[in-house]
């Protein structure tokens, strides 16, 4: 159906180099107007460089862009912004302390007088049912709502082409939905879309044609709608993938869960943190339960009060009917437990130490790294080297600092450090968060390994296939509360849906018209 | 001046005198840190501008070319720093404190033969019979022109920060340069700018000190100034309007000071030269202890900002 509309940008032959690397090698691929178009590929595999230097950010080494036929170079931003590209950032290109009206106006050329502008922002706000009110601080806006203001930004230029990066990391399943309503709309409009995820389903739902990067260059490309998931992540990773096995479950003998919250209430130490209220669960050995919401529900004050890093009153928190909840992270590592927060620069991994200092931190305790009270260098250094190994995290050694590693490198040398340590309760916030989907799969594995040998697992993500592919028991966290947990077995993505309380307020505006 | 009980007017209108140095100054830092540069040269700046004035000065015969001289050498000495920290990205932090410690050696270099020479007069504004107002008259029209330029200077930056694009731009790089490089804005270039109108500002400051203030070359004349200037920036909490308040407060205890010495007060000097900045002290643990930003710093003070992919 597309076939008939005229080609609205076309890329042809374009190389972009950086020292050691090449991001994009010969690559080609053509938009039409009105349509969705995917880019497919794993971290590092060359999409975000390749449409920056669509959206005239970065400069190609090579090849050349045709818009509606001509010659297309853009220098800079503006110059891609006047030709009718708008681009949505992955991590989102907002400014804080600034309100609404003023992060439009930025993202435009010539931008109206606050007075007009607002009204403007209301008009196209409401026409595309995401309702926004100009005079807000950006830094007081839910992610779905910081989402709206970059829509907003873009189409307040009328775009032609509109790149979106990622943009439903964030997003709740209703919040998702009233998104591609919107770029349905859009897309019916005339203006083409260049949609760049890792979500295979959602590309199946939205788009019309994908192109698939790998390692920077066209691997391949497909009509999703006539292709599954899987066949899809095949053509990202080149390789076949096998989705992770459960082992087969154990009966453990025990009479009390290995883990247990009771009415966990605790103060959130963190500015605009969410409090924790009520939260009670238990997971036995051998069970992994899968904790959903959107990020800022209370998940880092669950996993810093599950950790020891917020103590709670004793029996708040129990290890095998044992209260714990008095003991901090050393105390807790010494019984078995771990934890992998979901900050991994500066929380879970100390940005400028190298990865044996970092793999001591934490596995000093349970690995017994200290000798009389010295650290033991050469058995950190052997213990950090075996994560780097198991893990396949890349690097050129132990002794480069954390912060040198890609973001998806060091996820994998953090959770496979814990993982490492034979703990008996593991609690991981964003397990597989950045990682590629061939890594992420190990991590699923290596997570569903230690479940079989008997440890108790808490996994708070916000991916819903990932913790319905890995998870026994299910539980969503809503403003510091936990729904009750659910098997996964027959859990519909309606009662999933329900479960995360709706869409948190960002129903549709229904017009009259 | 009278002796036994200061005269409230004349008390007035040498605050607003005393305080124009550190206005020019803290208001150009001001700027620079709302781009989300932190120098803390301040002090080195304001002294080039103090010597490159009086040298502009005395050797042109110019009062006036003597503030653009000053400005320059202000200016000239902020480059040395945009160069360090926006295309080199050393640490803010030490290169302001290098660049004072530079500047103090520089001037007293280039100022050698100029000690104890009389710079030209800079005249007041004739505002006429306004100016024989009674009380009035010698707060408010009495003045030399940078006078009324600073306050206006201040009246201009905040005008340009809340409603002018320019300095919508210039807050969102300060408040996420990430972001801003994202849209397009090219941020070197736009802290470039505003590091060298701190600049200029610190030398005019400088040069008003060494020009009209005090009026004469002397080595290490801006005594501090510079120190105080970045104070207000922080009192102000990086609001144009609060820096006038700030500058007349410091600049009411420097007089008051002075006042209090010559009318024989038995209280020690050395209390009040240290309360302005214990009052700093208190302003900031008052407005930190309030929740959230309270504070108002720019999101991005101090940090480099380096293009990667």
């Amino acid at each position: 159906m597309s076939a008939e509309k005229p080609v609205l940008l076309s890329v042809e032959g374009v190389t972009k180099g950086y020292p050691g690397v090449v991001a994009n090698a010969d690559v080609s691929f053509q938009i039409r107007q009105g349509e969705v178009h995917a880019l497919l590929g794993e971290n590092g595999a060359g999409k975000s460089t390749l449409v920056k230097m669509i959206y005239g950010l970065v400069k190609p080494d090579q090849g050349r862009m045709t818009w509606r036929g001509a010659a297309y170079a853009p220098p800079e931003p503006r110059v891609a912004r006047a030709s009718g590209v708008a681009m949505v950032f992955q991590h989102f290109s907002l400014f804080e302390a600034l309100n609404v009206a003023e992060n439009v106006a930025l993202g435009m050329e010539n931008p109206p007088p606050m007075g007009a502008l607002a009204a403007k922002i209301r008009a196209v706000s409401d026409a595309y049912g995401l309702p926004l009110d100009p005079s807000r601080m950006v830094g007081d806006l839910s992610a779905g709502e910081r989402q709206r203001v970059e829509i907003i930004r873009c189409l307040l230029q009328d775009p032609k082409l509109l790149i979106m990066d990622e943009p439903t990391s964030v997003l709740t399943p209703q919040e998702v939905e009233i998104l591609f309503r919107t770029l349905r709309q859009l897309s019916a409009e005339g203006t083409a879309i260049l949609y760049i995820s890792h979500k295979l389903e959602e590309i199946r739902a939205l788009c019309d044609e994908a192109t698939i990067l790998r390692r920077g260059r066209v691997v391949g490309t497909c009509t999703p709608r006539d292709r599954t998931a899987r066949e899809m992540a095949e053509m990202m990773v080149g390789a076949v993938l096998t989705p992770p096995e459960k082992g087969a479950k154990t009966e453990w003998p025990q009479t009390h869960p290995a883990l247990e919250a009771a009415n966990l209430t605790v103060n959130s130490p963190i500015p605009f943190g969410t409090s924790l209220k009520g939260i009670s669960f238990a997971v036995a050995r051998g069970e992994v339960l899968g904790i959903a919401g959107v990020a800022g529900n209370g998940q880092d004050e669950l996993l810093l009060a599950l950790s020891g890093e917020i103590k709670s009153d004793e029996g708040m928190v129990k290890a095998t009917g044992v209260g714990v909840g008095r003991l901090g992270p050393n105390d807790r590592r010494r019984i078995g437990f771990v934890a992998a927060p979901e900050d991994r620069l500066g929380h879970a991994a100390a940005p400028d130490m190298s990865l044996v200092e970092n793999a001591f931190l934490t596995g000093a305790i349970r690995k017994g790294l200290t000798n009389r009270g010295f650290i033991d260098w050469a058995a950190a250094r052997e213990f950090a080297d075996r994560v780097i190994k198991a893990y396949d995290v890349r690097t050129p050694g132990s002794h480069v600092a954390a912060r040198a590693l890609s973001g998806g490198n060091l996820q994998k040398f953090v959770i496979g450090r814990e993982l490492s340590q034979s703990p008996d309760v593991i609690v991981i916030n964003q397990p597989t968060w950045g990682v590629d989907a061939a890594a992420a799969a190990a991590i699923r594995q290596a997570i569903l390994d230690r479940a079989s040998e008997g440890a108790a697992v808490v996994v708070i993500s916000q991916d819903l296939d990932e913790l319905l592919e890995i998870s026994d028991n299910f539980a969503v966290l809503n403003e510091g509360r936990l729904t009750p947990p659910r098997p996964v077995q027959g859990l519909t993505m309606d009662q999933i849906g329900l479960m995360m309380g709706g869409a948190h307020g960002m129903e549709e505006v229904h017009h009259v018209s | 001046m009278d002796f036994g009980s200061i005269n409230p007017f004349v008390l007035v209108a040498s605050l607003m005198v005393a305080s124009v140095p550190i206005i020019l100054a803290a208001i150009g830092e001001l700027v620079v840190e709302k781009a989300g540069v932190l120098n803390l040269g301040v002090e080195g700046m304001m002294i080039m501008g103090a010597i490159c004035g009086f040298v502009t000065a005395v050797e042109t015969s110019n009062p006036y070319l003597g503030f653009v001289g000053g400005a320059a050498g202000g200016a000239a000495l902020s480059l040395i720093f945009a160069f360090l920290t926006q295309s080199l990205l050393a640490n803010q932090v030490a290169t302001g404190l290098a660049l004072t410690l530079f500047g103090l050696g520089l001037s007293s270099l280039i100022g050698q033969s100029y000690v104890g020479i009389k710079p030209p007069l800079t005249p007041e504004v004739p505002f006429g019979p306004l100016a024989d107002i009674p009380g009035l008259g010698v707060v408010l029209f009495q003045h030399d022109w940078v006078v009324y330029f600073s306050i206006l200077l201040i009246a201009a930056v905040a005008w340009v920060l809340k409603k002018a694009r320019l300095g919508l731009i210039l807050r969102a790089v300060g408040e996420n340069h990430e972001a801003a490089h994202a849209l397009g804005y090219k941020v070197q270039r736009i802290r470039l700018l505003a590091i060298l109108f701190g600049g200029a500002m610190a030398g005019m400051g400088g040069a008003y000190i060494s020009l009209v203030r005090v009026p004469q070359w002397t080595d290490g004349i801006t005594a501090g100034a510079g120190w105080i200037a970045l104070a207000i920036v922080v009192f102000a909490s990086w609001k144009p309007w609060r820096v006038l308040v700030g500058a007349y407060l410091f600049g009411g205890i420097t007089v008051l000071q002075l006042n209090l010495q010559a009318a024989g007060s038995s209280i020690p000097v050395e209390y009040l030269s240290m309360s302005p900045y214990l009052i700093t002290i208190v302003v900031l643990v008052i407005m930190s202890s309030g929740k959230g930003r309270a504070l108002n710093a720019p999101a991005a003070l101090g940090q480099n900002f380096h293009a990667s992919r």
